[in-house]
């Protein structure tokens, strides 16, 4: 400890003694350190917002769409047979064990009316499963219950942009809109959800009981129909079972011959956010790895300028042996005032970068994460660099002859 | 009186590529204990290697050397080491104080690489610097004293560790008539209380202060005489 104390106190002297020299050795160092969390901390928090969008959909989830329509050779694209219904979710949800959750959905468009004001926007029918699969709560009034789909009763949530282009300040609970002239009383209003991952506005659109939608709302030719299944799978392993029953079930309804076309697709919506997730990971990686290459230059600084001090202190090194310093006393004594060197820079690095990612996040709207994962591994690389690159000038010093030493000029 | 330094049959042969130099060709000699030996010959004459022998700072290339009782041939480095720092205090021609460093940590610094606790180093270091009349200047940096008080606190550095004996290359080298000469009363003050102080110089006024001479020429002592009456350094300094 003794002994420690005097290096430090050793190489604090020599660091003030230049004190413009240490500053610009250590800049490499500072420089380096800086970007590896401020890079870290852009990447991170761009898998952050990726993840939360995940979330933000509903976790483990399954779209099961209807297929697509060839008449007269001419193919119409996914979803054009009205081939799904809501017995098809009912199913689902009851007879495949590796299924939490299904829930129908219908989806069209209607312009809404409440007093002078009025507002286009997508009505989707749904039931009380779909805000659960999504994640989605209710910020006032409350959800759809079964007797609402049962009873196809004209009651309605709404988000906050149709709110705010609706009502503006007033409060919507208990007031009747009319949705394509159907009168709907407003039961809840949900919570702001933000951006899809697509970008669009995920607060613009009504919800209404699915059976309310069919009948009273979007009537189509196909009573029953549904444009899509959502399907949340019981946990991320079920997840692929589910697919798999799914489709043997909806298979097996439809009553689809082997080698025959059938008249659905089952996705799986997660994995494609996972890849972009990955993907994502994969770039603050390659960030910090790209910033890791500043951080070697910086060290390859601290070594030159740290052979340059054994050179001029030539002399001082010699004394010091004269007098009885032995070989490890001469290596503690430069190594400490190389990891000193950037254990300093290491911090001052780590206040820039920190620094650094905030403003990104001020000013250009980017969210930055500064893990102390990250933090704690820049300190500790920036340590290993002092060593790495002042060992060899100490070892330098140290197995200087003490004669030519003494006698350097 | 037991002898300090003992030297048998000492060589020195440095190559330098293919050439051979012999610096010194079988030196015997032997310092007994409280004496004040002046070391003399032009340069070349092997003076020097002989003093970085004695020193351990060098090793000879065959011969053996005995140091207060320890054969010294043959030690590693850090032993070396280990014996300057306990029985060897050095002053050299040019001071060689750290430079921006208090007197008092100057002479600190054997005590240190000595492992002496911290508690007591300040004080031993107090008392070497009042041994040289230098205690008021404890506080000063190397470069705010003259050349005189930098070779007094040189002096203190080297008694510092009780050594067994003092090697003073040169120390009046790099200083005018009068701070020589009281350097020179300082060493015989040391030497009046038992020191043993061996000395390089090629002034014949200097050696004059000490008790033996011994002149080299050519790697070999051609002349080893006793003093019959060594000049009292503190009378010369009343007189100038």
């Amino acid at each position: 400890m003794n002994e420690l104390m005097l290096s430090l106190r050793i190489a604090v002297r020599a660091l003030r003694t230049n004190k413009m020299r240490s500053f610009l050795t250590m800049l490499g160092i500072i420089i380096g350190i800086a970007s590896v969390i401020a890079m870290v901390a852009i990447g991170s928090g761009a898998s952050k917002v990726i993840s939360e969008q995940i979330s933000s959909m509903g976790s483990n989830m399954l779209l099961v769409l209807p297929g697509s329509l060839t008449s007269g050779g001419i193919r119409l694209g996914s979803g054009s047979i009205p081939s799904l219904t809501y017995d098809d979710a009912y199913a689902i949800q009851t007879q495949c064990p590796a299924v939490a959750i299904a829930a129908p959905l219908v989806r069209g468009g209607a312009q809404l009316v409440y007093g002078n004001m009025n507002w286009s926007t997508a009505v989707l029918g749904v039931t009380p499963e779909y805000l659960v699969i999504r994640d989605w709560p209710v910020s006032s009034g409350r959800n759809f219950s079964q007797s609402d789909v049962d009873g196809a009763t004209k009651n309605c949530l709404l988000g906050q942009t149709v709110v705010e282009n609706l009502f503006g300040s007033e409060d919507p609970l208990g007031k009747v809109i009319r949705i394509k002239k159907v009168p709907f009383k407003v039961i809840g209003i949900l919570d702001r959800k933000g951006q899809s991952p697509q970008g669009s506005d995920q607060d613009d659109i009504v919800y209404v009981p699915i059976k309310a939608a069919q009948r009273k709302l979007l009537g189509s030719q196909f009573p029953n129909t549904v444009n899509s299944i959502m399907v949340q799978a019981r946990s991320e392993e079920d997840l692929s079972r589910a697919e798999e029953q799914v489709t043997e079930l909806l298979t097996q309804r439809h009553r689809i011959g082997p080698g025959r076309d059938a008249d659905f697709t089952v996705r799986n919506l997660t994995e494609i956010l996972s890849v972009r997730e990955e993907s994502s990971k994969a770039m603050s990686l390659l960030l910090g790895a790209v910033a890791s290459i500043s951080l070697i230059v910086g060290g390859i600084g601290i070594m030159n300028i740290m052979l340059v001090s054994v050179t001029e202190r030539t002399r001082e090194i010699g004394i010091r042996m004269a007098i009885g310093a032995k070989q490890r006393d001469i290596l503690m004594q430069f190594l400490t005032e190389a990891v000193l060197l950037t254990f300093i820079g290491g911090i001052m690095g780590m206040l820039v970068g920190v620094a650094g990612a905030k403003l990104v996040s001020a000013f250009f709207d980017w969210p930055t994460l500064v893990s102390f994962n990250a933090i704690a591994m820049a300190i500790g690389f920036s340590g290993a660099v002092g060593i790495f690159f002042g060992f060899y000038p100490a070892r330098k010093a140290a197995s200087l002859n003490p004669i030519d030493a003494l006698r350097y000029e | 009186m037991e002898d300090v330094v003992r030297v048998h049959d000492v060589t020195k042969v440095y190559t330098m590529g293919e050439q051979r130099v012999e610096a010194l060709k079988g030196v015997s000699a032997s310092v007994a204990s409280g004496d004040f030996v002046a070391i003399m010959g032009a340069s070349g004459s092997g003076k020097s290697t002989f003093m970085n022998i004695l020193g351990c700072l060098d090793t000879a290339t065959s011969g053996d050397y005995w140091l207060g009782g320890d054969h010294v041939q043959g030690l590693s480095r850090d032993a070396l080491a280990e014996i300057r720092n306990r029985k060897i205090g050095f002053v050299f021609q040019g001071f060689n104080l750290l430079a921006r460093t208090s007197a008092v940590d100057n002479v600190q610094l054997p005590l240190v690489y000595g492992r002496v606790p911290s508690g007591m180093r300040k004080d031993r270091a107090m008392e070497a610097l009042a041994l040289v009349g230098l205690a008021e200047r404890a506080g000063h940096s190397s470069n705010q004293l003259s050349g005189g008080q930098q070779q007094r606190v040189a002096i203190a550095r080297a008694l510092v560790n009780d050594p067994a004996i003092i090697l003073a290359d040169e120390p009046t080298g790099n200083l005018d008539s009068v701070t020589s000469v009281e350097i020179m009363a300082l060493f015989q003050k040391l030497n009046r209380q038992g020191i043993t102080i061996i000395m390089v110089t090629h002034e014949p006024d200097v050696a004059a202060f000490t008790k033996r001479n011994i002149v080299f020429r050519d790697g070999r002592i051609i002349a080893d005489s006793t003093v019959p009456e060594p000049m009292d350094a503190e009378a010369v300094r009343g007189k100038l």
